[in-house]
């Protein structure tokens, strides 16, 4: 069986021929298989980032292939990577890049407008994942208005809204104390046992020691220097 | 010259419209010479995206053409009242000889930028934008054609002189001139309604055939079925079916049903004729598009949609125009 | 697939109430620009149909004499001669002349009338019956401080100064012509100018078929060479002629007032700030394409010039309609030397909307393109790290 994702002498470099010219990514071979929860640990600067938002068609790779479900994504006009993000793919950032002056419910619908949904529909799915997130009582709040802990599950949450395949956390707990890394720690296994596919990029040993990582990579100057199946 | 609000709104409109376009049509040539889908520079990268500003000014173009239109045939109807001996908004056309051009342009241009409008979005559904050059070249002909429009406006309005003696729909579609226009008014009804009805009907069955058969002979035949309705509408608003709507057996004109007067039907009249022939054209072009892999997909999903359209725009079209034919009071064969 | 786009332009209207002050500036200064294109097309609008509608009234075809290619007084009896061609009614001898006030630097009408004047509307008092009396336009009363009862000094062709008591006003509500117009009795008014008794200043005829107008005229021509017929159609050209050209002058110098308005507007719009940079990427990030996000601006420019729009066309509404045009008459003071301020009557004319929508709206539009495409490429990359 194929992998979910697999990634073949992915290269990315920013600012190419100009003097600030960076590689951030060299020669990654990446595989995940359907419903695993992948690690991507290393410290800042080593392409963690790079390598997350290659692989959720943020952008296009210098070289190399990225295949999703099979397909190669890489050479994908921009105009069809928004869709793959918008279906195939969950994000939840470093910062929870909520929009601060919307309600929870508004922030969580957003996914939702470019699609061809109805309206009932879009507000079904809203109720019921705010109802799974403990945020029902929160949903007409602003963001700005809301806990740590709060914005985070509302972040998850929009995350959600779309029934992604595949769920792309960077950083997830950097923002977070111990007690809300647990909560989160607890929705994600709680997500892999519904079936996604996690990955993860985090310097927070907490995380990656945690035993819902199926398997472990380790980064370094934008290379994958080791991986181990745990 | 007049000095018109109107005229003021035209003029400032299309040189706004066609500066645009100018610029649209830089970022064309750009686009054309540097095109390559195989790279994934950066530089290919922001041609991708400035394919989007080329898209949005054509669109915002078109939106400009179709009203433009319209106020072009307003303002011709606002000051037909300098014109000692007009009546109506043709008698303000008939003051030089570049006001039927200037339509003539505008209905050009409407066709032309609603097709490049078309085949952008369908090329935009297909992962390799096939059409990539024959649209950027095809940018390239609009451009001046949407130049042209604003030159001959120009011509139009500053070659109007209010003191002119125009003649107006009654002399200018009398049977004596020898005018285009008065050959149009002055076509035999009954041959003129023979000839619009039957070839309004067979665009009817091709279009049933198409939407039933996935033959290209269909859209072929449509696409010229839809052309030659076009223009034998046109002259058959002119010869008769202008004079059904007013009831009146000499008044031809093509605008005045545009008015309260005659309770705005020309407006659905116009839609539904422009729609049926806009649609009927798409399916024979898009036809040899379908050797396109990525295209052949596209067409084949929306065609159908396309087809109804035009089914229905034409439908729309014949029920008005045949209503007071075959239950108005007037009657033209018998006299 | 409705719904969603939908939801595009609610989020749009959404995220514009967010940004109040921003839009705010923007709103103020595209509604003062309609308001200040709208005034001036209504206001012609109205002028338009004001004068068309007193020619309403006019002599189907007034006869002037040409003397070395100048209008001259027209002798009485050509008054018979006219009236004896078929198709022609009443034939009236005219008396009127301009008087220059060069301490008010004004000019009036000075006009005869003869005793079997016809009923007047929105007209009180009485018209002038002896030599001593005198009827004025609302612009005149205005001009000197003086009311009904009160008089008026005139200084005639002789250059003496006489007294007039006012015995009747045009209402100020009445229309164009009336304003700057002063009545004495005919016989006055020969007098007053120096006038022969044996001519007049024109001849207003009376034509029973309006179609006959022209054919009457040329008629006129070939059996009197020597004078001017000038129909009424000709006159309503020439007015509608001169309209068209006012506010046309005056739109022009206003267009350029509207193109600073779209540098401003540029300017705002290009200026997008981190804010919302950051907004687009985040939307960018979770699934919005560059459409979308076109989609979204184009929302936001559309309920940006829309209301504007409103806002804008109702204060000029309410400006020319119900307070007199009084911001614009010293602009348009030159149109004719005493500008009527008598109550235009509302009107709404779709054309005059639609230009003026076309007019404001095509180029802000069009300002926006550029910038919000700019933002709409925003790289879904950027919010990643920051
Ligand atoms: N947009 C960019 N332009 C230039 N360099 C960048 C850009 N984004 C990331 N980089 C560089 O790429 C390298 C990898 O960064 P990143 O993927 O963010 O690492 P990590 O997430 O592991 O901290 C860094 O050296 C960073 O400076
Ligand atoms: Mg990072």
């Amino acid at each position: 069986m194929a992998a979910l994702i697999q990634t073949e002498a992915l290269c990315k470099i920013y600012n190419r021929q100009r003097p600030d010219e960076v590689q951030a990514l060299s020669e990654i071979d990446f595989t995940i298989e359907q419903g695993e929860v992948a690690v991507l640990k290393g410290p800042s600067g080593s392409g963690k980032t790079s390598l997350l938002s290659l692989i959720g068609g943020m952008t296009r790779p210098t070289s190399g292939s990225i295949l999703l479900s099979g397909n190669d994504i890489a050479k994908l006009p921009e105009r069809f990577l928004a869709g793959i993000r918008r279906k195939s793919f969950g994000f939840i950032f470093q910062q929870f890049n909520l929009l601060r002056d919307l309600s929870v419910r508004d922030n969580i619908l957003l996914p939702l407008y470019p699609t061809e949904l109805k309206t009932a529909e879009m507000q079904k799915r809203a109720g019921e994942i705010l109802e799974s997130l403990d945020l029902a009582s929160k949903q007409k709040m602003k963001v700005r208005q809301l806990s740590g802990g709060e914005q985070q599950r509302a972040a998850i949450a929009r995350a959600l809204i779309n029934r992604p395949q595949i769920i792309i956390a960077d950083e997830p707990s950097a923002h977070l104390d111990s007690k809300l890394t647990e909560e989160l720690l607890a929705i994600l296994t709680r997500l892999k046992t519904e079936g996604k596919t996690i990955i993860i990029a985090t310097h927070d040993p907490s995380i990656y020691q945690h035993e819902l990582i199926d398997r472990s990579y380790l980064m370094h100057d934008g290379s994958l220097v080791e991986a181990e199946q745990l | 010259m007049i000095l018109n609000p109107g005229i003021l709104a035209l003029l400032f409109g299309s040189t706004i419209a066609f500066v645009m376009l100018l610029y649209a049509a830089g970022l064309g040539v750009k686009i054309l010479s540097r095109w390559d889908p195989q790279s994934s520079s950066e530089e290919q990268l922001l041609l991708e995206r400035k394919t989007y500003l080329v898209s949005t000014i054509v669109n915002f173009a078109f939106g400009f053409e179709i009203l433009s239109g319209l106020l072009f045939i307003y303002t011709v109807e606002d000051i037909h009242r300098l014109f000692i001996g007009a009546m109506c908004a043709t008698g303000a056309l008939n003051a030089n000889q570049i006001g039927w051009l200037a339509l003539l342009i505008k209905i050009i241009l409407f066709f032309a930028a609603a097709l490049w409008v078309h085949f952008n979005r369908l090329d935009q559904r297909a992962e390799d934008t096939p059409l990539v050059r024959p649209k950027y070249l095809g940018l390239l002909l609009l451009t001046p054609l949407v130049g042209l429009d604003l030159f001959l406006q120009y011509s139009y309005f500053t070659g109007l002189q209010p003191e002119i003696i125009t003649s107006c729909c009654g002399s200018l579609f009398s049977l004596g001139n020898d005018s285009v226009a008065s050959e149009l008014a002055g076509l035999p009804a009954k041959p003129t309604m023979l000839a619009f009805f039957l070839i309004a009907g067979s665009c009817l069955i091709i279009q049933t055939l198409c939407l039933a058969s996935k033959k290209a002979i269909f859209r072929y035949l449509l696409f010229v079925n839809a052309l030659a309705l076009f223009f034998i509408s046109m002259a058959s608003i002119v010869s008769f079916i202008s004079l059904y709507i007013y009831q009146m057996p000499t008044h031809h004109c093509p605008f005045d049903m545009l008015q309260q007067n005659y309770a705005f039907v020309g407006y659905p009249i116009y839609i539904g004729l422009f729609t049926g022939t806009l649609f009927g054209l798409i399916p024979g072009l898009s036809q040899p598009l379908k050797k396109i892999a990525s295209l052949k997909r596209e067409i084949d999903k929306y065609e159908r949609r396309w087809l109804l359209l035009s089914f229905f725009g034409i439908v729309i079209f014949l029920l008005i125009v045949a209503w007071p034919i075959l239950f108005g009071p007037f009657i033209l064969l018998g006299y | 697939m409705i719904s969603g786009k939908l939801k595009i332009l609610e989020h749009a209207l959404l995220s514009m109430g967010r940004r109040k002050q921003k839009n705010f500036a923007i709103i103020a200064v595209y509604t003062l620009t309609v308001a200040t294109l709208a005034s001036i097309l209504f206001l012609t609008q109205s002028l338009r149909t004001e004068a068309r509608n007193v020619l309403l009234d006019a002599p189907d075809l007034v006869v002037q004499r040409l003397a070395a290619g100048r209008h001259d007084l027209i002798p009485n009896h050509y008054a018979e001669k006219i009236g004896q061609l078929p198709g022609v009614g009443n034939v009236t001898p005219r008396i009127w002349g301009y008087y220059y006030d060069s301490l008010k630097k004004v000019n009036f009408t000075l006009m005869g009338i003869g005793p079997k004047e016809r009923d007047l509307q929105l007209f009180s008092g009485e018209l002038p019956k002896t030599a001593k009396q005198c009827a004025l336009g609302n612009g005149i009363a205005k001009a000197y401080g003086v009311e009904l009862g009160d008089s008026l000094v005139l200084v005639d062709s002789q250059n003496r100064t006489l007294l007039y008591e006012i015995t009747g006003l045009f209402d100020h509500q009445s229309n164009l012509l009336t304003n700057d117009l002063i009545l004495l009795t005919e016989p006055e008014l020969r007098r007053f100018f120096n006038l022969p008794a044996d001519r007049a200043t024109d001849l207003a005829v009376q034509v029973y078929n309006q179609r006959e107008i022209a054919t009457l005229a040329k008629k006129i021509k070939y059996e009197l060479p020597d004078t001017r017929p000038v129909g009424k159609t000709e006159i309503l050209h020439t007015y509608d002629t001169v309209f068209n050209w006012r506010s046309g002058i005056m739109l022009t110098v206003f267009v350029s007032a509207l193109i600073a308005f779209c540098i401003l507007a540029w300017d705002k719009a290009t200026g997008i700030s981190a804010e919302e940079k950051r907004e687009i990427g985040i939307l960018k990030a979770i699934g919005w394409d560059t459409t979308d996000v076109l989609m979204l601006k184009f929302w936001e420019g559309l309920a940006v010039s829309l209301s504007s729009f409103l806002l804008g066309s109702s204060i000029a509404y309410l400006h020319i309609y119900f307070y007199g045009a009084s911001v614009l008459t010293p602009v348009i003071q030159g149109w004719s030397v005493l500008f009527p301020e008598f109550q235009l009557t509302p009107a709404i004319d779709l054309y005059q909307i639609f230009v003026l929508a076309i007019l404001t709206i095509v180029p802000y539009i069009a300002c926006t393109v550029i910038p919000s495409w700019k933002s709409a490429i925003t790289d879904p990359d950027s919010v990643m790290r920051s």
